[in-house]
């Protein structure tokens, strides 16, 4: 086996895993807050990859001023859905809140199938990111090199906004005891219409950073946002760090399984899944309750 | 689970029980003669598969989000045995259900230590895993399904391709599973696991082992979708990979979340809602429009869009909100 397409591989499972981290940032931002374990997210990636598409080929806007309007669009309804859907749920069973969202999920996706069909739709590289570096032991497209930097910017800025920041104390205040937080006098109802912009805005964000990679369809975040629940579970919830650094660590090991065992590869992340459920149940970063 | 229905705890001990039981068995053994035979067969097997998933969400407060994998493997295995070993209905239908016990065993021993959100996640994603073993192991022939399944004779004596021996035999099938699960969900078992969903602290206190009886239950589940998925593969003569995608696990759950979650005959109201409406938007022509002005968006967003307007206005569901209202007027 060639040297070359080791890291190719490795190469393409370092971007799975960070577009696996966007999303489950996301995930576990909304969990905190909302308590809702958001499926539709996978739909909202697909939304992010559609959004870009449209905007180039309807307004003529291209990928870097998509990469600062799409989130925000898709942060837009994100929130709208929040407050007109998900509000009227919050005071029944969390599970309420799955079926919801899948309900949200398959309608989406069923309305972009019906207007756009299934097949992918390409966007080109941006000409500012084509090319690569060779870099003696294999060639780097520069734009994959720029996903993964990009994500991981992201990523971190994420972390530090929640971990570091003032805002980000009150967004925790307001997952740990809503009640109190709200005797504080901080407005929880919209800290969580704003903290669901957010978690679904980052799903948009890993959306436009895959349509130059991926074919833009319909159906290209149903499949992802299984993987990234196994993802999840294998991180264990809570920690946000712990999401981050088991997406790149799982994706890496996705890349690594296309070379040695191509078959194996789209299976290996679940088969983690059921060694970690079984030897540490609550997830390699998760605390037991 | 506190927010469930309160109907799911009070079992039906009504006086007229057994009126409503007559008439269920006589619209059973009408139904072939008003509707076309292989729609109620097809029907049928869903309303078990929904009854099975509604044995461990209704009665435990377990959100399983991949039974589609007992369903569909089953099928497989069903589909496998009758066409490539020559086994007998009888048979195969055993070698499907028994197939889904033990995945069932595997997929609870991991799961059940799990609750609520997580354990839905982890089902979806084991579920996954099924989905894409059927891909590439050899016998499923992947895409392309298994096709053709000889349906064979019931007994060795009758039949099964006479329409109305199908019918009557998956009928027979449906009955079984139904009274079976209705048998535990009244029995003390099922007591207890309603327990132990309403106050899991509490029945632990009890000295029960709690996780041991839920994945009784999540075994006993598995197999009552694996006899329904066995059942659908052999009678339709097709085991396919829809039957094992995260779809048709989502849709159990909306037939059984539309016909009203815990109730006795839920479940089987909501199969029959879901198919017939599948089965009215497959039989309109390609280029249909509503009111001839827009086409109909495909079934998964209409799909979706019942999952929303059910949960946000009657999450009874269709069952449930009639006994709610009986209750209410009867002023109990």
């Amino acid at each position: 086996m060639s040297m070359q397409a080791l890291f190719g591989q490795l190469l393409v499972g370092l971007i799975n895993g960070s577009f696996y981290a966007m999303l489950s940032l996301g995930l576990a931002i909304i969990f905190g807050l909302l308590g809702i374990v958001n499926i539709a997210q996978g739909a909202f990636y697909m939304l992010g990859g559609f959004v870009t598409w449209m905007l180039l080929n309807y307004a003529g806007i291209g990928y870097f001023w998509s990469l600062l309007l799409v989130p925000i669009i898709v942060g837009l309804i994100g929130a709208a859905i929040e407050k007109t859907l998900l509000k009227k749920i919050y005071n029944l069973d969390h599970m309420y809140g799955l079926l919801l969202t899948f309900g949200i999920m398959m309608f989406i996706q069923g309305m972009f199938v019906h207007f756009f069909a299934t097949a992918g739709r390409p966007y080109t590289v941006p000409s500012a990111l084509t090319g690569g570096y060779n870099l003696g032991f294999m060639f780097l497209p520069k734009y994959r090199g720029w996903v993964v930097l990009a994500s991981l910017v992201l990523c971190l800025v994420t972390w530090y906004a929640i971990e570091k920041t003032s805002i980000g104390r009150t967004l925790r205040a307001a997952t740990e005891n809503p009640t109190l937080t709200r005797a504080f006098g901080v407005n929880v109802p919209a800290l969580m219409t704003i903290g669901f912009g957010i978690g679904v805005a980052l799903a948009g964000a890993a959306g436009v950073l895959a349509a130059p990679i991926y074919p833009v369809s319909p159906l290209m975040g149903a499949e992802l946002i299984i993987t990234v629940f196994a993802v999840v579970v294998v991180g264990g919830m809570g920690s946000i760090m712990g999401a981050i650094v088991t997406s790149l660590m799982l994706g890496l090991l996705e890349g690594l399984t296309k070379v040695v065992y191509p078959q194996g590869s789209n299976m290996v992340i679940f088969v983690i899944m059921l060694i970690v459920l079984l030897v540490r149940p609550a997830g390699l970063f998760g605390r037991e309750r | 689970m506190t927010h469930l229905p309160d109907t799911v705890t009070k079992p039906t001990t009504s006086n007229h029980t057994l009126i409503w039981y007559g008439l269920g068995l006589i619209a059973l053994l009408a139904a072939p003669f008003l509707f076309y035979p292989v729609f109620l067969v097809k029907l049928l097997c869903f309303a078990l598969f929904a009854c099975a998933f509604n044995l461990l969400l209704g009665s435990c407060g377990l959100l399983s989000f991949g039974h589609a994998a007992f369903f569909g493997a089953a099928g497989y295995v069903a589909g496998h045995a009758a066409k490539e070993w020559g086994l007998p209905f009888e048979l195969a239908i055993l070698c499907g259900t028994a197939s889904a016990a033990v995945l069932g065993f595997l997929f609870g021993y991991v799961s059940v230590r799990r609750s609520g959100l997580q354990f839905a996640m982890i089902t979806l994603a084991l579920a996954q895993l099924i989905y894409f073993l059927a891909w590439q192991l050899p016998f499923t022939h992947a895409e392309d399904g298994l096709s053709a399944i000889p349906r064979g004779k019931v007994l060795g004596l009758f039949d099964l391709d006479n329409i109305m021996v199908l019918y009557y035999t998956t009928a027979a099938i449906f009955l079984f599973g139904f009274i079976a699960m209705h048998r535990m969900t009244n029995s003390t078992f099922g007591q207890l696991l309603r327990a132990i969903r309403d106050n899991e602290p509490r029945a632990i206190s009890l000295g029960y082992e709690v996780n041991r009886y839920k994945l009784m239950a999540f075994v006993l589940s598995a197999t009552f979708a694996g006899l329904a998925g066995s059942t659908k593969a052999i009678a339709l003569k097709i085991a396919a990979l829809t039957d094992v995608h995260w779809a048709t696990s989502g849709s159990v759950i909306l037939m059984t979340l539309l016909g009203g979650l815990g109730t006795l005959l839920g479940p089987v109201v909501g199969a029959g809602v879901v198919q017939a409406i599948e089965d009215h938007l497959s039989s309109l022509p390609a280029d249909f429009a509503v009111f001839g002005l827009f086409r109909l968006p495909p079934i998964t967003a209409i799909i979706g869009a019942i999952f929303i307007i059910c949960i946000l206005l009657f999450r009874r569901g269709i069952v449930g909100e009639i006994q709610h209202w009986l209750d209410r007027r009867s002023g109990k």
